[in-house]
């Protein structure tokens, strides 16, 4: 990679009580970059989200932002935006006054925060909002709300903890699509915490897939998604099934009626549709398998439950791996 | 019907435990017209025990009040050992009769204790003076304001305070932007309960005070021993005039009460 590097973590370690939660966890982060840390509850995610912004500290390790090593630096000195999940909205203060915050303390002229102010609320479409409370948003307007605030203070890096978690999923789907644009628009170095992982592969352009405190792999989303460095990545990025003793994504199987090189025979066990997609349920020397195919596919098969069909991976398959 | 039941038996307790005592009183009070009440509170003795209430009163509420904001930060936002110990010494007045709590910071802070004697030699009396009288103001009513904001500040969560840190506020630009603004109602709510109760003080105070007349007689004081020296009158307009105070503070805390 050619671009410098804007986040460094190296070697952080840290438990909460006897229990580790970020196990020699480094990652880089790329200057301007909008980077998802993907991984399950539980595995380790949102606290190197807070060590990056210092609202917690490495037991052990480094974190350097910018070059600057801020391991033990307070979060109100790393320059960092940081938006919560559940908004952290200042609820004794109107939409504005939380969007001033920043400015307020940083005693910047009054004339200089309402401007800047305005525009980020035009930014985030907010502006007729401004002298509301956040009461009276709605939860994505509130999230808006909170990213105009942590923009206010032209941070170096802006940093999301499941920003579209407590959203429903019309709402959540419409702010994805707009903190990608915003993010074209703002250049700002971004690192967002999911679980999702279709969120991290249509937002981000980096990876960062966590498990138990640890990281598993770091790529483009493709990368992590066609190439999983192992059965976890695999299963985790999205569906798998199991054929010929390999993990393999549903659609990169070929179902055929004569026999082929490298096949093997199944059963039809059901056939569901779903839209354009239709779902397979196969049975392989007795154990389950699926295969997603598309209409026409399943129409030229003329599929039935009881058939016997063929199935290899495709030529194009994603890596296949054995299952442990 | 049985909803009708419950009532009556709610409002008739109330009546015969409450009502009826207090507007007897009133009823005492203002029975020979306004001018004997007003006589009454007046006298040199009884404005000088409203003035020993007010200062006792005010400079308890501020201890307990400053008190108790840290200590409801401590409780709530900090991780310590012995965290559990403070919670519980912090409701100890709640359990300890007030006369105990007088006897004990007699035994102290006396006279004839070293500590006390060491304070008295650097001329600092505590017991039998205002010092004594705010000490023992400050214990019964010390968990009023910590056992009004800790909930608050549970529920506050500490999430807003984190963003103001990550905006750039400093630990007390956060306190006083965020954290006050966030606890105010439920704050001032344990400050009118805190005022409440210091004003209505008689154990403890009873104690540490001596009870000496014009010196270190507050309201209450006063009422008992008007009552005792057949002064009835006199007791009765300054109990009234406690029970008005008392009312007053009951409307502010409904006022205060947090809302939502």
């Amino acid at each position: 990679m050619t671009t410098p590097v804007h986040i460094e973590v190296r070697d952080v370690n840290k438990s909460f009580g006897t229990t580790p939660v970020l196990r020699e966890v480094s990652v880089d982060v790329a200057s301007g970059s909008l980077t998802a840390l993907l991984g399950p509850s539980g595995g380790g995610k949102s606290t190197l989200l807070r060590v990056i912004a210092g609202l917690e500290h490495p037991d052990t390790g480094t974190v350097r932002i910018s070059g600057v090593d801020a391991t033990r630096l307070a979060p109100q000195r790393r320059n960092v935006g940081f938006v919560f999940q559940h908004y952290a909205a200042f609820k004794h203060m109107t939409v504005f006054r939380n969007v001033a915050f920043g400015l307020e303390i940083r005693k910047r002229p009054k004339n200089e925060i309402r401007e800047r102010v305005m525009e980020l609320l035009e930014l985030v479409h907010l502006e007729r909002m401004a002298d509301r409370y956040p009461s009276q948003l709605s939860g994505g307007q509130r999230q808006r709300m909170a990213l105009a605030r942590a923009l206010a203070v032209e941070p170096e890096v802006l940093l999301l903890d499941e920003p579209f978690g407590a959203l429903d999923a019309q709402v959540r789907k419409e702010l994805r699509t707009w903190l990608r644009r915003l993010h074209d628009e703002v250049h700002v170095t971004t690192v967002f915490v999911t679980h999702d992982q279709e969120e991290a592969i249509e937002v981000a352009d980096t990876v960062v897939v966590l498990a138990d405190g640890a990281v598993e792999q770091v790529g483009s989303p493709a990368d992590v998604y066609d190439n999983p460095a192992n059965p976890f990545v695999m299963r985790f990025l999205g569906p798998v099934t199991e054929i010929g003793g390999n993990l393999v994504r549903p659609h990169d199987i070929e179902i055929t009626a004569e026999p082929r090189p490298g096949s093997s025979q199944a059963t039809v066990a059901r056939v569901v549709r779903l839209g354009f997609e239709v779902r397979v349920e196969l049975l392989i020397d007795d154990r389950e398998a699926w295969v997603q195919v598309t209409r026409g596919v399943a129409e030229q098969l003329a599929l039935n439950p009881g058939d016997t069909v063929n199935v290899r991976p495709a030529h194009r398959a994603s890596r296949s791996l054995p299952p442990h | 019907m049985a909803k009708y039941g419950l009532r009556t038996i709610a409002v008739v307790y109330l009546f015969f435990l409450l009502v009826l005592p207090v507007g007897l009183i009133i009823w005492r009070t203002f029975g020979d017209g306004l001018a004997p009440f007003v006589e009454a509170l007046t006298s040199p003795s009884a404005l000088h025990a409203f003035r020993v209430t007010l200062v006792v009163a005010l400079w308890a509420v501020v201890a307990n009040t400053v008190f108790g904001v840290g200590a409801a930060i401590l409780l709530v936002r900090h991780e310590f050992p012995g965290k559990r110990l403070l919670g519980a010494f912090i409701d100890l007045p709640m359990a300890v009769s007030p006369v105990v709590v007088g006897l004990a910071l007699t035994l102290l802070y006396g006279r004839f204790s070293p500590v006390g004697g060491l304070l008295e030699s650097w001329g600092l009396q505590i017991i039998f003076s205002t010092p004594g009288m705010v000490l023992a103001t400050v214990f019964v009513a010390l968990p009023l304001v910590v056992r009004s904001v800790v909930p608050v500040l549970e529920e506050l969560g500490d999430e807003q305070e984190q963003a103001a840190h990550t905006l750039g506020a400093s630990r007390f630009q956060t306190f006083l932007r965020i954290t006050l603004p966030g606890i105010r109602s439920a704050l001032a709510y344990g400050v009118v309960l805190c005022l409440a109760r210091s004003l209505g003080e008689y154990g403890a105070v009873a104690v540490v005070s001596g009870r000496l007349v014009d010196q270190t007689q507050t309201l209450t004081l006063f009422v008992e021993e008007r009552f005792q020296n057949f002064d009835q009158p006199a007791a009765f307009a300054a109990a009234t005039a406690l029970a008005l105070l008392a009312v007053v503070a009951l409307l502010l805390t409904r006022l205060l009460r947090p809302k939502d």
